[in-house]
């Protein structure tokens, strides 16, 4: 069973319809005995860092999600939360990726970035099968700069992190559950890891 | 890179997918869920879904098609048409629309703009706005699906949407919409170079070309097209085919 982590950030029912259509089952929960007793878990969003992080302290889902064993896969929010810092609100973030989240600066390319860019320097078993430069749906402001834990780059305004890991803990920058068969191969391949 | 995005627009009406020209004369086109599945396989990079006749009693109906939509479809979809307070947008959102598009009730409250962006975030706040080029050769904001003119210049008003939080515009050209006779290059490229947000150029799309010509000359980051497609006039792999060997950047 996956549980989808349910906080004061939106989204997360394309999340779970996307698990649907590649045959797994899903609950969207913020129950700590389900998400701790979860094969999978899954931290997704779109919002705001300092809003979220601020939810997530008060209900102690900060504390519970770096106590997790089991493979995690933060999306969008859920991999800039993952990280030490971010440049939205000056937010402090959990701290579990080496790297920090800035936001895109660029007089000529717009902010967000919207739509579909491509992704490459595949390092992780989430990429298997998956074709070199795959085009993936992504919408955000901030990045995550590249470290030693980047599994995958894109490039927009500068290469960054599209997608981290370390550890059980994955996450990918842009949306899988809306990148069409290319996305759905990523969350078939995060379901499959033992 | 960045991709240009090609977006097929769904117009619904009592749940059907509908098309007219120049607003006018609309006509079925068929199933929205399975042209809906049908392009999200061709590769449309988008969808959205306008909701032509969203009258109260009919809202209950869009967001059961929502569900279904996002049920079945793996792209990321708009919908709009009525929407007018922060409770449509959440109902909407909840149950699976990746964004949703304002027009009419923005205009009459720009409020509703900063108060979706701040709620939802400006990544999910479409400004749509009707446009119409007058004697005077300035482009002017129509409302209420084109049917009343207002004095406002549209320029002026896609600058206040986008300063209050509107993520991206989705500029419609009632001079060229349904005249299969190509997008309005000049005000799409105004917008799209004065605006840090995203442009969706749509309106008058009829032939491959026209779609090269909004991305090169109109710097449309993406273009919005209805009939061609529905109609199968255009298949969107040869459009993004054709537009791939023209050095435009597509997803294929």
């Amino acid at each position: 069973m996956i549980a989808i982590i349910k906080y004061n950030a939106g989204n997360v029912q394309s999340v779970q319809y996307a698990l649907q259509r590649i045959g797994a089952t899903a609950v969207v929960t913020d129950d700590f005995d389900i998400i701790r007793k979860a094969d999978k878990v899954i931290f997704p969003g779109v919002g705001h860092a300092q809003s979220a992080m601020q939810y997530l302290r008060e209900k102690g889902l900060d504390q519970l999600l770096l106590s997790l064993q089991q493979p995690v896969l933060g999306i969008c929010l859920g991999l800039q939360l993952m990280c030490k810092h971010s440049e939205e609100g000056n937010t402090d973030c959990l701290g579990i990726f080496d790297t920090d989240v800035k936001l895109f600066s660029s007089a000529e390319l717009k902010v967000p970035q919207i739509g579909w860019n491509n992704i490459y320097s595949y390092k992780s078993v989430l990429f298997n099968g998956l074709s070199e430069q795959a085009f993936m749906y992504t919408v955000h402001s901030y990045y995550a700069a590249l470290c030693n834990e980047t599994v995958a780059m894109t490039d927009y305004i500068v290469p960054f992190s599209a997608a981290l890991q370390k550890d059980n803990f994955y996450a990918v920058q842009f949306h899988p559950e809306k990148s069409g068969t290319a996305g759905e191969t990523i969350l078939k391949n995060f379901i499959q890891i033992p | 890179m960045l991709t240009k995005r090609i977006i097929p627009c769904l117009d619904i009406r009592d749940g059907r997918t509908v098309k007219g020209v120049n607003f006018e004369n609309i006509r079925d086109a068929g199933d929205p869920v399975e042209l809906a599945l049908l392009y999200s396989q061709q590769g449309a990079d988008e969808l959205v879904f306008l909701d032509i006749t969203a009258t109260v009693e009919k809202r209950k109906t869009l967001v059961e098609l929502v569900k279904r939509i996002a049920a079945n479809i793996n792209i990321p979809f708009t919908v709009g048409g009525g929407i007018s307070t922060v409770e449509d947008v959440a109902i909407l959102l909840q149950h699976g629309a990746d964004k949703v598009s304002v027009n009419t009730a923005a205009f009459k409250n720009p409020e509703l703009i900063a108060d979706l962006s701040n709620r939802f975030g400006s990544q999910c706040v479409v400004l749509a706005i009707d446009t119409k080029k007058e004697a005077d050769g300035e482009w002017y904001v129509y409302l209420n699906g084109g049917r009343t003119k207002t004095d406002t210049k549209t320029i002026d008003w896609a600058r206040q949407a986008v300063a209050l939080g509107a993520g991206e515009i989705l500029l419609t050209s009632m001079n060229n919409d349904g005249t299969k006779a190509g997008f309005a290059v000049d005000i799409t490229l105004l917008l799209s170079t004065a605006l840090p947000v995203p442009v969706i150029a749509s309106g008058g799309a009829g032939t491959m070309e026209h779609f090269k010509e909004i991305f090169l000359e109109g710097s449309a980051d993406a273009a919005l097209a209805a009939s061609i497609f529905h109609y199968k006039e255009i298949g969107i792999p040869e459009l993004k085919q054709y537009l791939s060997a023209q050095d435009i950047s597509i997803r294929l």
